[in-house]
């Protein structure tokens, strides 16, 4: 096989990357010689993967992650690993050990994250596209931030193999890129069943994107300009929704009356999985020493200590505690059916309209440090997670401006109608390009 | 036995599936001859971004496992993983079943006590994986460490749990043994392989808190196990203390069982459903499935077929190996050889075996099949077999060059002197000469004196007399002597 | 309402250290997102049905393990082709 090499030295101002390959082997298909920028919690072999964790420090996977392995055959050149809050847990990637990544929009403020590194390499025009993981939001928000275009795919359209695990039942690696037509490109390469991934479905993408909505119906949710929505990002919305209508859709306005729960089963779930999915490291296999001395639980509990964040030991505290004797009924139990819940309203709602659309984050990027308190930051989450605890996907692409900085707009679609989304946002990005 | 000494046993056995790859990974089970980490991948080494993905034939062997057992399937079963810390845990947690497992009920019938049939009911039968091997290393001077080999994590196991059914250390061991007979039946585990079983017993005295002992890791271990318990709990009982609710470990070594005593921290391991795995709906399989003969069947068998006493069947049929030894024995003319394969086998064969400790697969069954076809026609005397055998057993321990049971009677000169009857009436005419008390006492009409005498002369033809001919030749020449 | 000693037992399950400078922020923060968990009371019904997707398996068919080098390469201490773990006993 024909082996060529990609020189790559970004001028990396946003901190976007904690790896940079500067010779990046590249060979022949679709994307033959395009650098790709993939984010650091998806394994790449022979390149450091940390999840931006001191905890995985110098960890080398001996193993590419199936889309890495896709990419590859499609001849990409990967170029470097990007910067996330810690193994992305958070919505700015201030959470990151390795410092945070800046808003190439605004460098006073943050992405968004927890992809936010990705957002910003594609945002800074350092690639052209990058892959994400989105668990609550984690692509969409950074896109909407950064005024890009960012997919979550449909639950198990794209393996997860290789992608080191938040929170299994919720995320998925999806495409960043500038364009609607990228990030579509990109979804062609990694789509579909693999045989290391249980959950992934026989369902390829094979979609190139068509501008047309002309007798779709969107659905408006209330509760997406609700309380909670900043004004002016639901006003740029609303516009971009009319520009929807302009072009042949009809809207509804609808109601998910379980978004109530929304946040709090996103939150239990995602905290309840990470909990048992970071308990790995130990500094046995990988990752910083334990020291061997010692008893297990006590050198584990220094190793883990120094190794994570604060926000990574909080997220595994409660998710402990919701699993432990006695609170699992009340919590991880619960959250489960609110999550059925949140599902059976979007499929309600899907039985009326082709799509859902909406902002995708309640307010324009927040300035550096301007999140301190963890349940804030939670609560920002709240028009994203729905389409995780549902599993349906859903894009955000840029639709205007508030206070100089982008805003995404949201469409949500039925599960495996990735190819709707794709178009309805194609429709509306060559309508006001 | 009163009823407030009555013995309560429970067991979980741990059993591995005899499977080509692991549980969740592709990686080969066949590792016991291999370095420390040579059979590992990111799978089973825990590695981040690894995900499991599940061998069916270790479900198909499971199922197996639960029709032979009369368990039902359940129509859903799933993965959840059970978290805690230990560094043979690659991942920090196991992957078992927890609320949903594979089967429930069931039972298994053994020999009770008493020598009838014994129904021990089982609770469930679930699928879960190993975790690694540790070896405990340094000293308490300088400093202690384990070291890890995960060769082992992932390799498929079932965990069979019954319900308090058992009541006494003997009944354990016989439900052991006949659990793993049909294990071995049904072609789905070796219990040969080396940690290929393990169990946990829970134990009580009846109206007492019970005892969770774990690390036992043989079939004569349970007993030891359990024996030992009994007598601790009762003499605890007896001297008016309260038996603790706890876990101890058995000690293999020594035999007895050792309190835990951890209080590191109590078990809360936090189960939830594995969320990369999918939910199992196999329950219509169950149907499909055809089972071997299992060791009752092929019992009863071996008494009509072969005419074996219902102990000799018993006994031939407890192993797959020894029964499978069995037929090939009396392959050739089973009306023929069988009653006296059977005893051969069960009574003198497993005994030798035994005393040497040695596996039967060492046996030269062609070899064995021939001593019994010599014994058959008469040509040596029980004795001369029996030293035949031990000719045989001895040559294949000590991997001397072996020799057919033919060649060894004519090198032992042990065949019996039928045709030539001199050697015989030489003895016996020596033996009336040297014992004129014995000849007194059997013309007085003592009964024990033809016994004495016979076993003079046997003495002086080195066993190789037949039994039957010499007492007719013995006989004869009494009357002669008379007359 | 959690107090600081549930939050150190929850720290002591997790094998995850933590001062009591951090001790005491923890407890006020958990306490604050437990109280927003509460909404899951109103959730109605305990029971979840499952979902599409089941029997999914792979043959039992051997593949390649890692060369052990590659095992060994990222574990912080080794011996003999073991790796080293804290001590257990």
């Amino acid at each position: 096989m024909e082996v060529n090499e990609l020189s790559f030295e970004p001028n990396d101002r946003y901190n976007a990357f904690l790896t940079v390959c500067k010779k990046a082997p590249y060979g022949k298909g679709k994307l033959s010689g395009m650098a790709i920028a993939v984010k650091d919690n998806i394994s790449t072999k022979g390149i450091e993967t940390t999840c931006a964790s001191k905890i995985l420090k110098g960890y080398v996977p001996p193993y590419d992650a199936h889309v890495v392995e896709l990419l590859r055959h499609a001849g990409a050149a990967i170029v470097g690993k990007t910067n996330m809050d810690e193994f992305g847990m958070g919505t700015t990637t201030e959470n990151s050990a390795f410092g945070p990544t800046l808003n190439p929009c605004d460098t006073g403020r943050v992405p968004g994250g927890s992809s936010g590194g990705s957002a910003a390499a594609v945002a800074g025009n350092m690639v052209k596209m990058a892959l994400g993981t989105d668990t609550g939001g984690s692509i969409r928000c950074p896109a909407a931030f950064c005024g890009i275009v960012g997919l979550k795919p449909t639950y198990g359209r794209v393996s997860r193999y290789g992608l080191i695990a938040y929170a299994n039942s919720l995320e998925q690696i999806g495409p960043m890129g500038r364009t609607v037509n990228d990030v579509s490109t990109l979804m062609q390469v990694i789509a579909g069943k693999d045989r290391h991934d249980s959950t992934t479905y026989d369902r390829p993408y094979s979609h190139t994107p068509v501008a047309d909505v002309k007798g779709l119906k969107i659905g408006i949710p209330e509760e997406y300009f609700g309380e909670g929505v900043d004004p002016k990002v639901a006003g740029v919305v609303k516009t971009a929704i009319i520009r929807l209508k302009e072009l042949g859709a009809t809207t509804v306005s609808c109601s998910i009356p379980s978004m109530k729960f929304a946040l709090a089963a996103y939150y239990v779930t995602c905290t309840c999985e990470a909990s048992s999915n970071l308990a790995r490291f130990d500094g046995v296999r990988y990752g910083p020493a334990a020291d061997t001395k010692k008893s297990w639980h006590e050198a584990y509990r220094e190793v883990r200590k120094a190794g994570f964040g604060p926000e990574v030991r909080r997220r595994i505290m409660l998710g402990t505690f919701a699993l432990s004797s006695g609170y699992y009924g009340k919590y991880y139990t619960k959250a489960q059916v609110a999550r059925e819940n949140v599902k059976a309203d979007f499929a309600r709602i899907f039985s009326e309209v082709d799509l859902i659309a909406g902002p995708t984050m309640p307010t324009i990027a927040f300035k550096l440090k301007e999140k301190s308190d963890p349940l804030s930051m939670y609560l920002s989450d709240i028009l994203t997670v729905p389409a995780n605890l549902a599993g349906i996907p859903a894009i955000s692409v840029p639709c205007g401006k508030v206070n100089g900085m982008p805003v995404g707009l949201q469409i949500m679609g039925r599960p495996f109608e990735d190819e709707r989304v794709i178009d309805a946002a194609y429709a509306y990005e060559q309508a006001v390009k | 036995m009163m009823a407030e000494d009555q013995v309560i046993v429970g067991l979980e056995v741990h059993c591995q599936l005899d499977t080509k790859s692991k549980l969740f990974c592709g990686c080969s089970t066949d590792y016991r001859s291999d370095g420390p980490n040579t059979h590992v991948c990111p799978v089973c080494l825990g590695l981040p971004g690894a995900m499991p993905v599940l061998n069916k034939r270790s479900i198909e062997y499971a199922m197996k496992v639960a029709k032979a057992l009369n368990c039902t399937v359940l129509q859903e079963s799933e993965f959840s993983r059970k978290n805690y810390f230990y560094p043979d845990l690659d991942k920090a947690y196991q992957i078992t079943q927890y609320d949903k497992p594979l089967a429930e009920g069931g039972y298994l019938e053994i020999e009770s006590d008493e020598g009838g049939e014994r129904r021990i009911r089982l609770t469930r039968i679930h699928v879960e994986e190993d975790p690694g091997r540790l070896v405990h290393m340094g000293n308490a001077e300088r400093g202690k460490y384990s070291l890890v080999d995960y060769n082992r994590a992932g390799i498929p196991l079932i965990e069979i749990v019954s319900e308090p059914d058992m009541r006494s250390p003997k009944e354990a061991r016989k439900f052991l043994n006949k659990l793993r007979a049909t294990l071995e039946y049904l072609n789905v585990f070796d219990s040969d392989k080396e940690g290929s079983l393990r169990v946990d017993a829970n134990i009580s005295i009846k109206g007492n808190e019970r005892v969770e002992v774990k690390n036992i890791t043989s079939y004569k271990g349970v007993e030891k196990a359990l024996t030992y318990e009994v007598t601790r709990q009762k003499n605890q009982i007896r001297r008016g203390q309260r038996i603790e609710r706890e876990t101890r470990h058995f000690i293999e070594s020594t035999g007895i069982t050792q309190s835990s005593r951890s209080k590191e921290q109590e078990h809360d391991y936090r189960y939830f459903p594995e969320p990369d795995l999918r939910p199992l709906q196999v329950q219509s399989w169950v149907e499909g499935i055809v089972l071997p003969e299992l060791p009752d069947a092929r019992r009863e068998r071996f008494v009509l077929q072969y005419g074996c006493s219902l102990n000799h069947a018993r006994t031939l049929t407890g192993e797959l190996k020894l029964a499978n030894f069995f037929e090939g024995v009396v392959a050739a003319d089973p009306k023929g050889l069988s009653t006296l394969a059977a005893t051969w086998i069960a009574d003198t064969l497993i005994g030798e075996l035994n005393f040497r400790s040695m596996n039967l697969d060492r046996v030269d069954a062609a070899g064995f099949t021939e001593l019994i076809g010599i014994l058959k026609q008469g040509i040596i005397t029980d004795k001369s077999g029996i030293e035949v055998l031990r000719v045989m057993l001895d040559q294949r321990l000590k991997n001397e060059p072996t020799e057919t049971p033919t060649v060894i009677v004519s090198l032992l000169n042990l065949a019996k002197n039928s045709g030539d009857t001199g050697a015989i009436t030489a003895a016996i005419t020596e033996a009336i000469n040297e014992n004129p008390k014995a000849l007194e006492d059997y013309y007085a009409g003592k009964g024990g004196a033809l016994n004495f005498l016979v076993g003079q002369v046997m003495k002086k033809t080195r066993g190789k007399a037949d039994p039957g001919e010499l007492n007719r030749m013995l006989i004869e020449a009494l009357k002669k002597k008379e007359a | 309402m959690v107090t600081e000693k549930d939050v150190e037992h929850i720290a002591e399950l997790a094998d995850i250290g933590i001062n009591s400078g951090e001790l005491v922020t923890f407890t006020h923060q958990f306490n604050a997102i437990l109280d927003y968990f509460d909404v899951l009371d109103q959730v109605k019904g305990d029971t979840t049905v499952t979902r599409d997707l089941t029997n999914i398996m792979r043959e039992d068919i051997v593949e390649p393990s890692l060369p052990r080098d590659e095992v060994l390469k990222n574990a912080p201490a080794q011996e003999d082709g073991f790796i080293k773990a804290p001590r257990v006993m």
